[in-house]
């Protein structure tokens, strides 16, 4: 049970952190609010459908999950920067206890950021289904991505880097590239094939999908293992890369 | 009866040879002074000992164990407290150590009467519930020392411990540490000399990654013909035998 000690530490300094979880679980709010509010301006049968808060909300609940990327690159860059990681190192946690210790107080994070999103979209109109309980579930699939997409970073980059690309890269690929504020058709071209190359369009459309009870549609439109290829490659990257960084040789 | 055994220990970067055919023994119990000027491979050594980095040749035992071929199992025994403080700065004290103790697989009731101890130990009582972030250098100094015992390591390796304190910090981490020594071997670096005279039982002195001597306090003094230990120090140093 060493990974329980070193991830009971992860989540305390999680939850002692206000600004990131503010932007993690604050920000999300203020943009279904925004969004929605700007929807119900347009006029019925004008503007863009993802302003629904049925396609809006699996949209701001994938955005929202593109905080997890800063706040584990920011944890793991930190402990790097700190000599804290170096005494671990002399212990006998092993890769896989980190990796467990960074991760799993970010998937309870995550949980939060689709309730917090959901119960919102139900005040702005959504109706209650039970695939809303299906799609937060579905949800902790990104949210390993985003998670070890931020533990890969924070082994390479350090705090201010990680800052600096996770904080607006990663969140502004995911804004643009996953279809959540406006169709990739609506550009099309090389940005449309991009978005689709990479996850976060897969990751709304899986979203949305289990929203609407498309459950065959989730697995045939192939949208989950795109985004589960995603996942498994970044998260043994991540350990790849943290067990031989970490053993300087 | 040897307790670290150094053979021929080497490290090379690119170009730098950090390290270079370190050979020594320490003894089970010792309070042993690695010294030398920076860049002297002090460190690269403390790292190669507590399985932070890998020898590019050589080896080293520790209780019996080579660094090469059981790290996992020096790490059970061993503890370090790095030259900055390694601590988890947004818990307290306690929670520092508990999670320490988790670590080291301890139980409950056993981690509780150790903390209780180091904190008697060293004098970290008033603190015990205080964020690290709250807390002078002496302080942290002091609880990061205290999370290198929490599972009673038969080998502490103690990088600069007083490095960046005032001098009544010093003085107090000094006390602390000669209120454990004897009870297990410790390998320590500093650039207090006078304090280190006081504390180790023997040295080492390095330079450019080579070891010039090992001995007591008065052996070092006698090599060198001088009745200061810093003036016997600089005066090896300056001639180097590397």
């Amino acid at each position: 049970m060493r990974w329980l000690a070193f991830t009971k530490r992860t989540a305390k300094e999680i939850i002692l952190d206000p600004l990131t979880i503010a932007f993690g679980l604050g920000m999300p709010v203020a943009l279904l609010l925004l969004l929605s509010a700007i929807n119900s301006g347009i006029p019925e049968g004008y503007g863009p459908s993802n302003f629904r808060i049925d396609n809006l909300t699996p949209g701001v609940n994938v955005f929202a999950m593109s905080f997890l990327t800063l706040m584990a690159g920011l944890l793991l860059a930190k402990d790097r920067g700190s000599s804290l990681l170096q005494r671990l190192l002399t212990t006998p946690l092993t890769a896989v206890d980190y990796i467990v210790g960074y991760t799993l107080p970010l998937l309870p994070i995550a949980v939060c950021q689709g309730v917090i999103c959901y119960v919102v979209a139900l005040i702005m109109g959504l109706s209650f289904t039970g695939n809303i309980f299906l799609s937060i579930l579905i949800s902790l699939i990104p949210a390993l991505f985003f998670t070890s997409l931020g533990l890969l970073l924070g082994t390479l980059l350090n705090e201010k880097q990680v800052g600096g690309i996770c904080g607006a890269l990663v969140t502004n690929l995911t804004a643009w590239l996953s279809g959540a504020w406006f169709s990739l058709d609506m550009v099309g071209g090389a940005f449309k094939v991009i978005g689709q190359i990479l996850p976060f369009y897969h990751a709304v459309e899986m979203q949305k999908a289990m929203l609407h009870g498309d459950f065959s549609g989730i697995l045939t439109e192939g949208h989950i293992w795109v985004v589960l290829a995603y996942t498994v490659a970044v998260f043994v990257l991540a350990i790849v890369l943290f067990t031989s960084k970490m053993r300087e040789k | 009866m040897t307790e670290i055994k150094l053979s021929s220990l080497t490290k090379r970067y690119k170009d730098l040879t950090a390290v270079d055919g370190l050979s020594l023994e320490v003894e089970k119990g010792e309070l042993f002074g690695l010294l030398g000027v920076n860049g002297a491979g002090k460190t690269t050594t403390i790292k190669m000992l507590s399985t932070l980095t890998a020898p590019t040749s050589g080896d080293a035992e520790i209780g019996g164990y080579s660094i090469l071929s059981d790290p996992q199992k020096i790490r059970e025994m061993i503890a370090i407290s790095p030259q900055e403080t390694a601590v988890a700065e947004n818990l307290t004290a306690r929670e520092n150590l508990r999670m320490m103790a988790g670590i080291y697989s301890m139980e409950k009731d056993a981690a509780d009467k150790k903390i209780s101890e180091l904190c008697e130990a060293l004098g970290l009582r008033s603190v015990m519930d205080k964020r690290l972030k709250k807390m002078s250098g002496g302080y942290k100094r002091r609880v990061s020392i205290a999370m290198a015992l929490i599972n009673s390591p038969s080998v502490l390796f103690l990088d600069e411990p007083t490095l960046g304190l005032d001098v009544i910090a010093r003085s107090e981490l000094w006390d602390a540490i000669k209120a454990i020594k004897g009870e297990l071997t410790i390998i320590l670096t500093t650039h207090y000399l006078e304090e280190a005279e006081e504390m180790c039982d023997r040295f080492a002195v390095m330079k450019d990654g080579k070891l010039i001597t090992v001995g007591s306090a008065e052996d070092i003094k006698k090599e060198a013909g001088e009745d200061d230990f810093e003036a016997a120090f600089v005066k090896l140093v300056k001639e180097g035998r590397s």
